[in-house]
């Protein structure tokens, strides 16, 4: 009796066991999406959420990855940054998601960093911002400032003749960060202090009146001058109603933006406004069959003939693809196998090239300026030749330009000190 | 066809001075040569290949430059056939042959290649059309075309500029046109008799050219260009105090709008109504739905939701009243949570019914750009018109709170309930049409400001907190102090933004009122009598 029952327990055991295996190999690969579907944010955030659904999808239809399907999870912080770092605590311990693709402002993502670093978490961040940050578990498909804002003062100054700067901000911690970078490239480059003109505006600023009107006479002082915009969100429309109403030609004082693409465009009457500039790493009237493809795919999915693409789409877009890949190269969705594998991985991006993920969890990207159109698109006027690697670590900041990051063993260190040659704190044990 | 023949004679007269005749029109092969030079070469390149457009005395060459600089000059990749784009929003753009005119319908934007155009080449064209423009019979294309000459006038023009100048019949053509030369001969000639003219001038451009001619080394020009600069710097002193006041009354005339309803829920009522903000929110979404009814009719569409929005407006507030404010009465601290979870609600609805983003509201023709008063100041329109309508609805509503039944009623009502219900008024009616009053006047505002800012879920909280310190600042119940207050605050928050930034200057206001109010707690126009004990 008694060993009869061993045996049927035994038995039962092993059923479920070898039950309990073949259902874990076809368990799916849980995607987490961690991008706010309510609040300020959700502007920006909610059309990432539908894009990652859309590439899902379109992965599972393509037989998932490994044999395995993917199931995204959806979360959404609701613009609150400290419900972020819940949020991601919730994907992470109790969803066991294998990844997460997320956040916007950088204010959000330092909000779930902790958690991702202290659960072991992936984190694949698509929107371009300041740098001076590289951790083991993030990955920045987005643009640092050396894909972005430098090379687009460099085609002001090198291609427009640009002698006199309006550097106009939101006030938070992106505009600040790319200004003071700015300001001591143009001052490397022989700009005196007297011609650049630095701006801070608080989130949804809406009476531009007397900004707009003080621009008009800095730049009505004989040089050729020239505004850089990192204000961001919903400030942008009556910002460029305003130039619009002001009568500021883009031929006199050209507007160049870091923050507003095809989505902000799509807000405003862009008759007005023709001419003025934008520097991203994608547009999307970029000539090329990927991008075509990729539009015709999120027309199709969003069900809206007129729906446009961005530049963090392109970021997802080439993010999700590089996962994939490094899933496969690694044969499993293991996050530590997946973190050493994705390092080195290429992808095409939309604009005809190739992504490549660095150790430093930056990817290369080219750089593209674009006019504005009348129909809410840009134009691409330049482009460098060749794509560029993002740089975690400004060269144009006292505190971070001896700072590398590399997360290849053995240096395994997203903040190394090439003048002391020691790792600044943030590197785990990972040598012992 | 008339009148592009006489333009393309008239491009052949003003950029072919030498040229005895002209060609009505080029081969097309010799057209096409042109636009694939225009289309391949790079943006260096392709200045000189426009101006070899210009001069090609094609009579199509005007329509292929504007649309070249509006980016619709295009080529299909396969065939290498011209087309001007006349559609471009979509996948699929409708497209007519550069050549022939012939509409060829709709084609793929896989399969057309646009040609590249940017700033410095739209600029060098818009030049060009604005010489041909001199010779316009119509005045006032003559007069922008002068205008925009000013500061990229070039050697072969400047000689033949005397000769149009005397043939010039319009005063104002003449002296803008006598300016742009004269910008010319001070910036390339050092011309100290020129300067003279520029004296006084408010033109960016002249104030350029008298500033680099200050820097010269000719002793005798640069004192006589300070001498001008100094009388121009005073007259721009002049006209940034104005443009400043301008800027003031017309923030101060949003902040009355924004405040005015609350003025009247919060002022009259004592409702502290959190959910006055997604009133307004409301307001200009109704005007964004009028637009999206009356396609093509941005103009009537806006005109038709002043009443529109006030409506929609008023019955979300006297839904709000019966449902959530009347089972409330007394009891502040509640309404306020209460109405503020509505203000939630009200948001996250029109996130999941509408959007989350923002909606474009068009602003109409006769609402956009700016008046001209001199060339230092001009007003912007939308604002302008935003200050009219704003008095407007201030008149409105003192006419309806001084001179109508209803207005007796609720200062009865508000003064002393109970009195009030025993001479027969019937309170609860009273209080309906009050909020309703207030919501509506709060869905005006909505409307006039669809015009200046974004229209999105977040709208109303922008305006909330600004619309509690107008009607606290003004004092609680004031209509007169709404006004006052909200004209005030605006002015001093445009007169310190220029030197404190907006964010400083916002802070700055803030402590005023707070120190404003610790001085003078009931506000600027306090309540008197037995009223404002209660």
């Amino acid at each position: 009796m008694s060993i009869n029952k061993l045996v049927k327990l035994g038995l039962c055991a092993l059923a479920l066991s070898i039950s309990f295996n073949s259902v874990a190999a076809e368990d799916p690969i849980r995607v987490g999406i961690l991008h706010s579907l309510s609040g300020t944010m959700a502007i920006s955030e909610s059309t990432l959420k539908d894009t990652m659904l859309m590439l899902i999808e379109k992965q599972n239809a393509a037989g998932g990855v490994l044999g395995r399907k993917l199931e995204p999870v959806v979360v959404d912080p609701a613009s609150n940054w400290p419900l972020f770092a819940e949020k991601a605590r919730e994907l992470l311990a109790k969803d066991k998601v294998d990844v997460i693709f997320g956040n916007w402002t950088s204010v959000s993502r330092k909000s779930v960093l902790p958690v991702i670093e202290e659960l072991n978490g992936l984190l694949f961040y698509p929107v371009q911002y300041e740098g001076e940050e590289s951790s083991e578990n993030v990955f920045y498909t987005g643009a640092a400032p050396n894909q972005q804002a430098l090379p687009a003062v460099d085609y002001l100054m090198n291609n427009i003749g640009v002698e006199r700067w309006v550097l106009a901000g939101t006030d938070y911690v992106y505009p600040r960060t790319t200004n003071k970078i700015l300001e001591t490239y143009l001052k490397d480059k022989g700009v005196a202090a007297s011609d650049i003109m630095i701006n801070y505006t608080p989130f949804g600023h809406s009476n531009w009146q007397a900004i707009v009107s003080d621009i008009k006479a800095f730049g009505n002082a004989g040089k050729k001058t020239a505004v850089v915009s990192t204000i961001n969100g919903d400030a942008n429309v009556p910002f460029y109603r305003e130039l619009g109403n002001q009568g500021i030609d883009a031929a006199d004082i050209p507007v160049i933006a870091f923050s507003v693409g095809e989505q902000e465009l799509s807000g405003i009457d862009t008759g007005p406004l023709v001419g003025h500039l934008a520097a991203w790493n994608y547009f999307m009237s970029v000539d090329s069959d990927a991008n075509y493809d990729f539009i015709d795919d999120w027309v199709a999915y969003s069900g809206n003939e007129n729906a446009v693409t961005n530049d963090p789409m392109e970021a997802h877009y080439i993010g999700f693809n590089m996962y994939i890949e490094a899933v496969k190269k690694a044969g499993t969705a293991d996050v530590d196998a997946v973190k050493d594998a994705i390092i080195g991985v290429s992808v095409p991006n939309l604009t005809g090239g190739y992504a490549t993920m660095m150790p430093n969890h930056h990817i290369t990207k080219p750089v593209l300026i674009g006019e504005i159109q009348d129909n809410g698109q840009f134009s691409v006027v330049w482009e460098t030749p060749s794509t560029v690697a993002g740089d975690a670590w400004s060269d144009f900041l006292p505190g971070s330009k001896d700072l590398i990051s590399d997360w290849r063993k053995p240096l395994f260190c997203g903040n190394f000190n090439v003048v002391s040659g020691t790792c600044g704190g943030q590197a785990k044990a990972a040598a012992q | 066809m008339g009148i592009s023949r006489l333009l393309s004679h008239l491009l052949c007269a003003c950029l072919l001075c030498y040229a005895g005749f002209s060609q009505a029109q080029v081969e097309d092969t010799e057209a096409q040569k042109l636009l694939t030079a225009l289309a391949e070469s790079s943006f260096a390149q392709k200045k000189a290949v426009v101006n070899q457009i210009a001069e090609s005395g094609d009579e199509r060459a005007r329509g292929w430059l504007e649309s070249f600089s509006s980016n619709k000059l295009a080529r299909v990749e396969s065939s290498g056939q011209f087309i001007i784009v006349l559609e471009n929003r979509g996948r699929d753009w409708t497209v007519e042959s550069a050549l022939t005119g012939e509409n060829l319908g709709d084609m793929s934007r896989r399969d057309i290649d646009t040609v590249r155009v940017n700033n410095a080449l739209r600029n060098e064209i818009e030049g060009i059309l604005s010489v041909i423009d001199l010779k316009s019979p119509d005045e006032a294309n003559r007069l922008s075309a002068a205008r925009a000459l000013k500061g990229s006038v070039e050697g072969t023009l400047a000689e033949r500029l005397p000769e149009l100048i005397d043939a010039e019949q319009s005063m104002s053509v003449q002296a803008a046109l006598t300016e742009a030369l004269a910008i010319f001969n001070v910036e390339e000639q050092g011309d100290v008799a020129a300067v003279a003219t520029l004296a006084g001038s408010l033109n960016s451009q002249a104030r350029a050219a008298l500033q680099q001619a200050m820097r010269s080394d000719n002793a005798e020009l640069a004192a006589a260009a300070t001498d001008a600069m100094a009388s121009i710097e005073q007259k721009l002193k002049l006209n940034r105090a104005a443009e400043t006041l301008y800027f003031g009354l017309s923030l101060g005339s949003v902040l009355m709008l924004a405040a005015i309803g609350l003025a009247i829920t919060f002022g009259v009522m004592g409702v502290i109504n959190m959910a006055h903000g997604e009133l307004i929110m409301l307001g200009a979404y109704t005007t964004w739905g009028m637009q999206q009814l009356l396609p093509g009719q941005p103009g009537l569409a806006l005109i038709l939701s002043i009443p529109a929005g006030f409506l929609v407006s008023a019955l979300a507030g006297i839904a709000i009243e019966r449902t959530v404010i009347q089972h409330l009465k007394g009891r502040p601290l509640e309404t306020l949570l209460a109405t503020f979870g509505v203000s939630l609600i009200l948001q996250q609805l029109v996130r999941t019914v509408i959007s989350p983003l923002n909606r474009t509201v068009i602003t109409p023709d006769w609402m956009s750009g700016s008046v001209m008063i001199n060339e230092a100041l001009s007003l912007t329109l939308n604002r302008l018109y935003v200050i009219g309508f704003a008095l407007v609805v201030f008149a409105g509503l003192m006419l309806i709170m001084r001179k109508t039944r209803l207005g007796l009623e609720v200062r009865a009502v508000t003064q002393n309930r109970a009195m009030a219900r025993s001479m027969g008024i019937k309170a609860t009616r009273v209080d309906i049409l009050t909020f309703a009053l207030g919501s509506g006047v709060a869905g005006l505002a909505g409307v006039a400001l669809s015009q200046i800012t974004n229209v999105g879920p977040n709208l109303g909280q922008s305006y909330i907190i600004d619309s509690f310190m107008v009607v606290v600042f003004g004092g609680v119940g004031s209509l007169w102090g709404t006004l006052l207050a909200g004209m005030t605050l605006g002015t001093i928050n445009q007169l310190l933004e220029p030197w404190a930034g907006a964010v400083l200057a916002k802070i700055m206001v803030l402590v005023f009122i707070i120190l404003f109010i610790q001085k003078r707690p009931r506000g600027l126009f306090p309540q008197k009598g037995r009223a404002a004990e209660g």
